[in-house]
C-alpha cells in the first residue's frame, strides 16, 4: 500500500510535466487570425480540387489567350488537391499564412466564412469596384452568393447552375403523362412509369445528396424561400412537424419504390447511366450535367428527348416554381496575403473573359457575364441559359447552411431515409443535433 | 532518444494539449478546459463509434485468429512439408492494397450497377438479392468477411512460427500415451502454443481497435454512421469539421482503450501460463 502511494506520489510530477508540456506545445502552435502584410508572388498559384478540370482548362486557356499578357508577368501554376482531403490542406496552409493566390474555397460555404472571419480572403466587391467592373458577376449569381455568405461577396462563381428535375420526354409522351406542375402531380406521374416498368427516380444514393436536395426544395415550395435560413438562426427547427414533413414526402417516394431497387448502391455515374440509356424517367440534378446531356456518346435518349422541369410547387405552399434552386459550383477564393498589382490584373482579366471562355470551351454556364458572345450553343444549354436569365430569385441546398457535420450526417443518411431504415423524425432529428442550435 | 522524441512523444504530448482547446488552423484556437472530455460522455455518436469498434474488434481478433490458428495446425499437421506454395497463396492478400481490396469486395457484394457473384450465388439457390451495403447489419459483415480474408495468412504464418517450434518428441511421447486428433491439440499443441497465441491475440485486437483504412475504403463509415468506428469519427471531426481539440480527445479515448485492452490480456495471460 505505501509501495503504490509512493509510487503515485512519483507520478504525480511527471503527469504535471507531461500536462505543462502539453499545454505549452499546443499554445505555441494556436495562432488562429494573423493579419499579416502583402507580399507579393512570383506567380499566379492556383489549388483546385483534382476532380474539377474545367476551372483548371479554362485559366491555361486564358493563360495563353485573353490573359496572356497578364500570364507573362505573373505566370500561372496550377496545383491540385483530392476533394475528400481539400479542406485539410486549406486548413494547413492557411495556418502557415501559405494559401496560394487563388484557390477553390472548400467543400462547404463555412470554410470560406472561417477564412474570411480570419482576415485572409480579398474583398472580391471592393476588388472589382476598385478595377471598374463591379457588373462582372450576373445578378442571379449575385443573389446566390449573397445567400450562401451572408450578404458578403469575397468568392467568384465559376459556375452558375440551376436544379431541378430532368425528365425523358418520350417515355412521358409514351405513357400519356403531363409536365408535373405540383408535388401531387410529380407522384402521379413517377407511379404511372412505375407502373410501365421504368424507374421513375434515378438517384445517386450513395452520396446522398440528390436525395436531399428533394427534402430541401419540398421544404421551400411549402414554407418558403427562407425556411431553411430560419433553420440556420435558430427561428425554426427541422424537427418541426412542417420540416418533417418534407422528409416524409421524399421517404414516401422511397417506400413505393420510385427511385429504384438498391438506391444506396447507386452511385452519380450509375444514376446518371440510368437516366440517359432511357431506363429512369426522371432525374434531379443540376445543370453541371449538360456536359454529359449534349455529349452523344453517354447520352442515348437523345438531347432533344431531354426537358427541364423546375421543382414542382407544394399545394398551398408557401415557395413558388420560379424560385430555382441554384448554386455557384466551385467557388473561388483570393488570398488576401499574395494580393498585388500583377493579381488584380489577372483578376481584371478574369472578370471579363471567364464568363465566355468557359461556356465556349467547357460548355459550362459561369457567373459571369458572357462579354464575347458565343456561336452555336446546343439548343438544351440555350434553353437553360434562357431560364437562368429569367430567373429573378434564387433558392439555396438543403445543407447550404449548416456546419460541415450536419451536412455529412444528412447525406450519408440520406439512403437510409428512402429505404425505411431511419424514419423521417429520426433523419430531421440526426440533421438538428449536429446544426447544434 | 532525441529522433524518438522529436517524432513520437512531441506529437503526442501535441495532442493531448489539444483536448483541451476548440478551433482549427483557419479560425484559430480557444481554451475550453474539460468541455471536449465531457462532451464524449454526451455525444450519442461517440457511443455508436465505440460500440462498433469493440464489436468489431472482438468478432474480428476471434475470427482472425481462430482461422489464422486453424490454418497453421493445416500446415503443420497434414499439408506438413508441401505446405509451402499454400502459405504464399493464403499470404498473398495480406500484402494487397487495402483500396484495391476494399474495391474487389464491393464488386463481389454489389446489387448495382451489376449484379456481384455473392448475390448471383444467393439467385442460384432460390433466395432474393441482398443490398450488403444498404444496412449497417449487413455491411458490418461486410467488412469482417473482408479483413478476416485479408489478414488470415498473416495469422497463420506467426501461429505456424510457433507450432513448429514445439518439440516433435513432445508429440510422439504424447502419441505413446494414446494421444490423438483433438485430444493431442488440446493437451500438447494448445498448452505449448499459448505465448505465441497470446502475441496474436495483442496484435490482432490493438490493429482491430484502431481499424480506419478498410472501413474508409469500403464503406465509408455508412450508411449513416452504422459502420463508423472512433478512428474514421477522430479523422473526420478533425479534418472534416475542423474540430480539433475534440478531435483529439477521442483520440485519448482511443489510446485509454487500447492500454487498458493490452494491460487486461497481459494479466490474463501471466495468471494462465501460471496455472498451466
Amino acid at each position: 500500500m505505501t509501495t503504490a502511494r509512493q509510487r503515485a506520489t512519483k507520478l504525480v510530477p511527471l503527469i504535471a510535466a507531461i500536462g505543462v508540456t502539453a499545454f505549452a506545445l499546443t499554445g505555441c502552435s494556436a495562432g488562429g487570425s494573423s493579419e499579416g502584410g502583402t507580399t507579393a508572388p512570383d506567380k499566379f498559384s492556383y489549388l483546385s480540387f483534382a476532380e474539377n478540370t474545367s476551372i483548371q482548362d479554362t485559366l491555361t486557356a486564358l493563360s495563353t489567350g485573353e490573359c496572356s499578357a497578364e500570364n507573362e508577368a505573373l505566370p500561372l501554376d496550377i496545383t491540385t488537391q483530392p476533394q475528400a482531403s481539400y479542406d485539410q490542406q486549406l486548413q494547413l496552409l492557411a495556418g502557415q499564412d501559405a494559401l496560394p493566390v487563388l484557390f477553390a474555397s472548400g467543400n462547404t460555404p463555412q470554410v470560406a466564412k472561417d477564412l474570411n472571419t480570419g482576415g485572409k480572403l480579398v474583398d472580391v466587391e471592393q476588388a472589382l469596384a476598385d478595377l471598374d467592373k463591379s457588373d462582372a458577376i450576373i445578378p442571379a449569381a449575385q443573389s446566390t452568393i449573397d445567400a450562401l455568405y451572408d450578404g458578403e461577396q469575397y468568392v467568384l462563381p465559376t459556375e452558375f447552375n440551376v436544379e431541378g428535375i430532368w425528365y425523358n420526354k418520350q417515355l412521358f409522351a409514351e405513357n400519356g403523362i403531363e409536365v408535373p406542375t405540383t408535388w401531387d402531380e410529380l407522384v402521379a406521374a413517377a407511379e404511372k412509369l412505375n407502373a410501365a416498368g421504368v424507374i421513375p427516380f434515378s438517384a445517386d444514393g450513395q452520396d446522398g445528396w440528390p436525395l436531399t436536395r428533394l427534402v430541401g426544395n419540398y421544404i421551400f415550395r411549402d414554407l418558403g424561400p427562407d425556411a431553411l435560413q430560419k433553420v440556420a438562426d435558430g427561428e425554426a427547427k427541422l424537427t418541426d412537424p412542417e420540416y418533417v414533413k418534407a422528409a416524409e414526402a421524399v421517404a414516401d417516394l422511397g417506400a413505393k419504390g420510385y427511385f429504384g431497387p438498391s438506391v444506396t448502391s447507386i452511385d452519380y455515374m450509375t444514376a446518371m447511366n440510368q437516366f440517359l440509356t432511357g431506363q429512369a424517367g426522371m432525374f434531379y440534378m443540376g445543370s453541371w450535367a449538360l456536359a454529359n446531356f449534349n455529349d452523344p456518346a453517354q447520352n442515348q435518349i437523345g438531347a432533344e428527348n431531354v426537358g427541364f422541369i423546375p421543382f414542382p410547387t407544394v399545394e398551398g405552399g408557401a415557395g413558388s416554381a420560379d424560385q430555382l434552386a441554384a448554386n455557384v459550383g466551385v467557388p473561388l477564393a483570393l488570398s488576401k496575403s499574395t494580393y498585388s498589382d500583377d493579381v488584380a490584373s489577372w483578376l481584371g482579366c478574369f472578370a471579363d473573359n471567364f464568363g465566355s471562355s468557359s461556356l465556349q470551351n467547357q460548355g459550362v454556364i459561369t457567373g459571369f457575364k458572357v462579354n464575347t458572345p458565343v456561336e452555336d450553343l446546343p439548343p438544351l444549354t440555350q434553353e437553360v441559359q434562357t431560364q437562368i436569365d429569367a430567373t429573378t430569385q434564387s433558392v439555396l441546398w438543403f445543407e447550404a447552411l449548416f456546419n460541415a457535420k450536419a451536412a455529412t450526417t444528412s447525406q450519408t443518411n440520406a439512403s437510409q431515409l428512402v429505404t425505411g431504415a431511419m424514419s423521417p423524425e429520426d433523419f430531421m432529428k440526426a440533421v438538428q443535433a449536429d446544426i447544434g442550435n | 532518444m532525441l529522433v524518438y522524441t522529436l517524432v513520437m512523444l512531441v506529437p503526442i504530448f501535441w495532442s493531448l494539449g489539444y483536448t483541451v482547446f476548440e478551433g482549427n488552423p483557419i479560425i484559430g484556437f480557444t481554451f475550453v478546459g474539460w468541455d471536449n472530455i465531457l462532451q464524449l460522455f454526451t455525444d450519442p455518436k461517440v457511443g455508436d463509434a465505440l460500440l462498433f469498434t469493440l464489436k468489431y474488434a472482438i468478432v474480428l481478433t476471434v475470427g482472425q485468429v481462430l482461422v489464422g490458428y486453424g490454418l497453421s495446425l493445416l500446415y503443420v499437421f497434414w499439408l506438413k512439408k508441401a505446405s509451402g506454395v499454400i502459405r504464399t497463396l493464403v499470404f498473398f492478400p495480406v500484402v494487397l492494397p487495402t483500396v484495391a481490396v476494399a474495391l474487389l469486395f464491393q464488386a463481389l457484394f454489389a446489387i448495382a450497377p451489376q449484379i456481384g457473384p455473392v448475390n448471383s450465388l444467393l439467385n442460384f439457390f432460390g433466395a432474393d438479392s441482398i443490398d450488403w451495403f444498404a444496412s449497417g447489419a449487413t455491411a458490418f459483415w461486410v467488412i469482417v468477411i473482408m479483413d478476416i480474408w485479408r489478414s488470415m495468412g498473416f495469422y497463420a504464418v506467426l501461429l505456424y512460427a510457433g507450432l513448429v517450434d514445439i518439440p516433435e518428441e513432445m508429440f510422439e511421447s504424447a502419441r505413446l500415451d494414446g494421444a490423438s486428433g483433438w485430444k493431442l491439440v488440446r493437451h500438447i499443441v494448445i498448452p505449448l502454443s499459448l505465448p505465441v497465441l497470446f502475441s496474436s491475440i495483442i496484435f490482432s485486437i490493438n490493429g482491430t481497435l484502431k481499424v480506419f483504412d478498410s472501413v474508409l475504403a469500403l464503406t465509408n463509415g455508412g450508411p449513416g454512421n452504422t459502420t463508423t468506428p472512433l478512428t474514421l469519427y477522430m479523422y473526420q471531426t478533425s479534418f472534416t469539421y475542423g474540430e480539433y481539440g475534440y478531435g483529439s480527445s477521442i483520440a485519448l479515448m482511443l489510446t485509454i482503450l487500447c492500454l487498458l485492452v493490452t494491460l487486461f490480456i497481459f494479466r490474463s495471460s501471466r495468471r494462465d501460463l501460471t496455472k498451466g
